[in-house]
């Protein structure tokens, strides 16, 4: 070989080692994996996950690797999945409360792996937490179901008395209330995220109380149909329902992962990725909403989209004194807002008005 | 046609063999099955990762390790009873309840160090299942009331249980209300026995268990007794065995044991106590009982395989993308072929034609 | 208001105690040929998949229905063999039924939990339908509803009213006996099988077809381990599995609405009424009756069956 050409060849090797080292630390597709509690069949709050990761995954093409896995029981076993996950993936999604402490401990195994915890509260080097403002969603629905009900019985139908779901029915009661001061609330403990029958039960338990309006912090459409069937109306919960409530869903609170799944998973790709505490709502877009149903008045309508755009422009907040609890005490003094510790991330308590007993 | 002869003695022959059979028969129809309805799936991959892969990965071997003890503890008691005729179908009910009892004591001593925490806890467990079972023992002896009935009804009333407190009493104060307990401190943690894995000393005590119940067997005249009752009460009543004592002390003490694994549970992989502390084991338990044909020793072994189908499943889950249920199907199919080649120990197959 | 209220609760209660008043008085007549098929959960839930898979591709309830029907047959009979020909242990063998019924089922049904289908509404009769309050309390109810019904009826009069019927309970008492007579024990045994795993099979369907339009894989919640337990709290008498199964689906349901009313009892403890229920009125059943001497429980039961004659 002639020298030249030897050079020629070393040069641009040595070039190609170069690029090789400096090129994009994933070259290979980035992996992600999405632990689900329930089926994405629920057509709710895992369904709404499940839809974030197809979104990164039509966003990003070859460049992500998706594994999903469904119904994985809140218990020892979790740990397990997320272990399996922790050993062929980059970053890893766990989408409820109950793997919190399992996230944590694999978390501690596998540093080098990123952990998003979803409505948790543990952090780490390499956990995040996320969750969303459903409680925003919450008084746009509270809103419209205070205008709308005839009864004035708002019926709830909820899963476990974590804040949560507190904030939920807290917001949701105080929206309807400023539109409606007659308006009264019925809640029912079902005690499950998800269980068709036991939510439809439920529903029909409280329609035949006087409920003519439905609202829900389960998983499934079970309340919807039932709504649909016994002609009154109801809320989509985490998804739209408008399939299985044609005439019954009158909009619905829509969990929109898909911005802040792509934003993390691109973040592992670029190596930029750091643990943070996200707690988003309508501003960010994480809530969202569906169409509102034309069967709406129009003045209800437009005082929901107002509703929707100061919360989009940060300009109200659900939570705005003065409130008291439910014993009378006071929480909130005029035009206070709560901070969100410990108020909102730790709220066991109703607000004044609201005529159930607190579950404990 | 065919008829069954019964043996004089069981075959020696068979209860080797007939288990092989139903294990090659289970992955000939599952296979099968897969091949028909997973059609772009590499039917034998899922084998490979069904069976052996568990075996060949230390973290999934120590994970078959981590649910076999469960299986083999509450197994050994209610094998205990079904040689008896006594059917106790709930000691996931036990279960629960010995958790919840062994994990108050640990949860009531949360700021102190001590050795004697965890004995503590697993005594706690072991009566707290106990107490619960001889509910039903005492509504057998006094009332005649099936036992079936009663202790899968307070199966119910043990989950509900265990809901109510982990919203009440034993919820933890600094948890953001969220219905789980504290998790455990030192002392009241299982120790392991496996460094970098969940193992821990509840597979030893498990083994340790069996072993016992099959010297009790071979040796004390209770385990005769309990044989003779079961295949016939009135004759064993005739002999001075006494029915009710035998319902009382099975109940007891697979209620004690199911109870302690538990307890086992709540302390050694979970490190607390949640909502999710039911995961059926008090129900597998009698699959694994029946496949290993009530013997003790042979319970650890079809602990560990029902174990390894658990976790290779999960496994088949997560790389496939197929539904958990398929580790259900494979269980559920090998139950009935291991069924229904018992027959091949007990009876003789024999060809003949049918007299004119 | 009250009244609508009680209507309500009313059609709420046969709707809860539907499911399990099929599936409680098949596995009674099973049982009272002395056999115990613990697989009814596994039975219920494949009945309503089949149920829920042909409503949807083909809109005829009747059809769904039917296949609903036949599943359960279909998988009963997987047990009956086994049971009958191949002499295994029926609790074991039940418990397998139960668990491959529910595995199958959920794996089957995987592709159709997006699906919604027409609901199987009420009926309404002319003129009756329109009575106050007794007309869609009594007259309204979905056709299902008054099936269960007549099944009970239906085998109330063929355990006591007809000769076969005789000849089975015979069989559950002593087979042994019963064959010495002449009468095909397992013929019998396997028929009533089959039956079991129909009206298991129509319990599932209703839960899949009338209750909610949603196929979710578990959706029998322990239906099938509730009636189980009713056929014992019926003390195997057929129209004792009503009382039963209205006592249970009524304390579920108004377990619910006691939680509208805000009842200051968590709702935990009052979810565990109706189990406790069933065991409390159990044994005062049995107190009323120790000193008769009461053997309603069929002798055979649970007990295999091997003529070597």
């Amino acid at each position: 070989m002639s020298s030249r050409r030897f050079k020629s060849i070393l040069k641009l090797s040595i070039l190609s080692a170069i690029m090789a080292f400096t090129s994009n630390a994933f070259a290979d597709p980035v992996r992600a994996a999405f632990v689900y509690i329930g089926p994405t069949g629920d057509h709710g709050w895992t369904f709404a996950h499940d839809q974030g990761a197809k979104y990164v995954k039509e966003k990003m093409g070859d460049d992500v690797a998706i594994t999903t896995v469904e119904s994985v029981e809140e218990n020892a076993d979790a740990e397990r999945v997320i272990t399996s996950l922790a050993r062929k993936n980059d970053i890893i999604f766990t989408t409820s409360f109950g793997y919190m402490n399992q996230t944590v401990k694999v978390a501690k195994r596998y540093p080098d792996v990123k952990f998003e915890h979803a409505t948790g509260y543990m952090l780490a080097d390499n956990v995040s937490v996320y969750s969303a403002r459903f409680y925003e969603g919450r008084h746009v629905i509270g809103k419209i179901a205070g205008r709308m009900t005839k009864s004035n019985v708002i019926g709830y139908i909820a899963s476990f008395p974590i804040p949560e779901v507190i904030r939920g029915i807290n917001s949701a009661y105080l929206a309807a209330k400023s539109v409606n001061p007659d308006v009264q609330m019925k809640i029912v403990w079902v005690y499950t995220w998800y269980d068709p029958g036991k939510e439809a039960d439920a529903a029909n338990a409280l329609i035949a109380q006087g409920a003519d309006i439905l609202m829900q912090h389960t998983d499934s459409t079970a309340a919807m149909s039932v709504a649909e069937e016994k002609g009154i109306h109801a809320f989509g919960q985490a998804s739209d329902m408008r399939e299985w409530g044609l005439n019954a869903q009158l909009t619905g609170i829509i969990d929109d992962w898909g911005p802040y799944y792509l934003d993390r998973i691109q973040a592992v790709k670029d190596g930029t990725w750091a643990s943070s505490d996200t707690f988003d709502g309508v501003q960010q877009g994480m809530v969202k909403f569906a169409p509102m149903n034309n069967n709406m008045p129009t003045d209800v309508k437009n005082e929901a989209m107002k509703a929707i755009i100061d919360l989009s422009m940060g300009a109200i907040h659900p939570f705005t004194g003065p409130i008291n609890k439910q014993d009378g005490s006071p929480w909130l003094a005029e035009g206070e807002t709560p901070p969100n510790f410990p108020d909102l991330l730790t709220m066991d308590f109703y607000v004044e008005g609201i005529d159930s007993k607190y579950p404990n | 046609m065919i008829r069954l002869i019964p043996r004089v003695e069981n075959s020696n022959l068979m209860i080797l063999l007939a288990p092989i059979l139903a294990l090659t028969l289970t992955a000939i129809s599952a296979y099968i099955i897969f091949v028909f309805i997973l059609v772009d799936i590499e039917v034998s991959s899922i084998f490979y990762t069904l069976f052996v892969e568990p075996l060949t990965d230390s973290y999934y071997l120590s994970e078959v390790f981590v649910k076999a003890a469960p299986l083999i503890i509450i197994a050994i008691g209610l094998a205990i009873g079904f040689r008896a005729g006594i059917w106790n179908i709930g000691a996931e009910g036990q279960y629960v309840i010995g958790g919840i009892a062994g994990s108050a004591v640990g949860l009531y001593f949360y700021d102190v160090e001590g050795f004697w925490i965890m004995p503590l806890m697993a005594l706690a467990g072991i009566l707290g299942g106990m107490f619960y079972a001889s509910i039903a023992a005492f509504l057998r002896i006094r009332y005649q009331v099936n036992e079936i009935l009663v202790t899968l009804m307070l199966t119910y009333v043990a989950v509900l249980f265990l809901s109510a407190m982990l919203q009440g009493p034993l919820r933890n104060p600094s948890g953001f209300n969220f219905p789980e307990s504290r998790m455990f401190h030192d002392s009241a943690l299982l120790p392991i026995i496996w460094e970098g894995t969940r193992v821990n000393i509840s597979l030893i005590v498990a083994i340790v268990f069996s072993f016992v119940s099959w010297f009790a067997i071979k040796k004390h005249m209770s385990g005769m007794q309990i044989k003779i009752t079961g295949s016939a009460p009135r004759a064993a009543k005739f002999a001075g065995f006494d029915d009710n004592k035998t319902v009382l002390y099975s109940l007891m003490i697979s209620g004690g044991l199911a109870g302690l694994a538990g307890l086992f549970e709540a302390a050694g992989p979970a490190g607390q106590l949640t909502p999710g502390l039911p995961q059926f084991y008090g129900f597998t338990a009698i699959i694994v009982a029946f496949l290993a044909r009530l013997h003790p020793i042979g319970i650890i072994f079809s602990a560990s395989l029902i174990a390894l189908t658990y976790v290779g499943g999960e496994n088949v889950q997560i790389d496939y993308n197929l539904p958990s249920s398929i580790t259900q199907i494979f269980q559920g199919m090998l139950l009935f072929y291991f069924l229904a080649c018992d027959i091949l120990i007990k009876y003789k197959i024999v060809l003949f034609k049918p007299n004119r | 208001m009250t009244e609508g209220l009680l209507i309500n609760i009313f059609i709420g209660i046969t709707i809860a105690s539907t499911p399990l008043i099929f599936a409680a008085i098949g596995e009674l007549l099973v049982e009272r040929s002395g056999v115990l098929n613990l697989g009814v959960e596994g039975m219920m839930i494949v009945g309503a998949l089949l149920g829920f898979i042909v409503i949807s591709h083909t809109n005829n309830p009747y059809l769904a229905v039917l296949a609903a029907l036949l599943a359960g047959m279909a998988i009963a009979s997987i047990f009956a063999f086994l049971t009958q020909f191949l002499l295994t242990n029926q609790v074991a063998t039940g418990l397998a039924l139960t668990l491959f019924g529910l595995g199958f089922a959920a794996f089957a049904g995987r592709d159709y939990t997006e699906v919604t289908i027409d609901l199987i509404g009420p009926i309404y009769i002319p003129i009756l339908s329109e009575i106050p309050y007794l007309g869609p309390a009594l007259f309204s109810l979905n056709s299902l509803v008054y099936l269960a019904f007549f099944m009970v009826f239906l085998v109330w009069w063929f355990l006591f009213k007809t000769k076969q019927g005789l000849i089975l309970r015979a069989i559950g008492d002593n087979h042994d006996a019963a064959h010495a007579i002449g009468h095909k024990v397992i013929r019998y045994r396997v028929m009533a099988i089959l039956f079991g795993g129909a009206m298991a099979g129509l319990g599932g369907a209703f839960l899949s077809l009338v209750q909610v339009p949603i196929w979710g894989e578990g959706m029998t919640a322990g239906r099938g381990w509730i009636a189980l337990g009713l056929v014992v709290f019926a003390s195997w008498q057929p129209f004792r599995v009503i009382l039963g199964a209205i006592l249970f689906g009524g304390i579920t349901v108004l377990q619910l609405h006691a939680q509208g009313f805000d009842i200051r009892i968590s709702a935990q403890y009052l979810s565990m009424l109706p189990y406790l229920a069933t065991i409390i009125i159990l044994v005062s059943l049995r107190m009323r009756l120790k000193n008769k001497t009461n053997r309603t429980v069929p002798n055979c039961l649970g007990r295999i069956f091997h003529s070597t004659t």
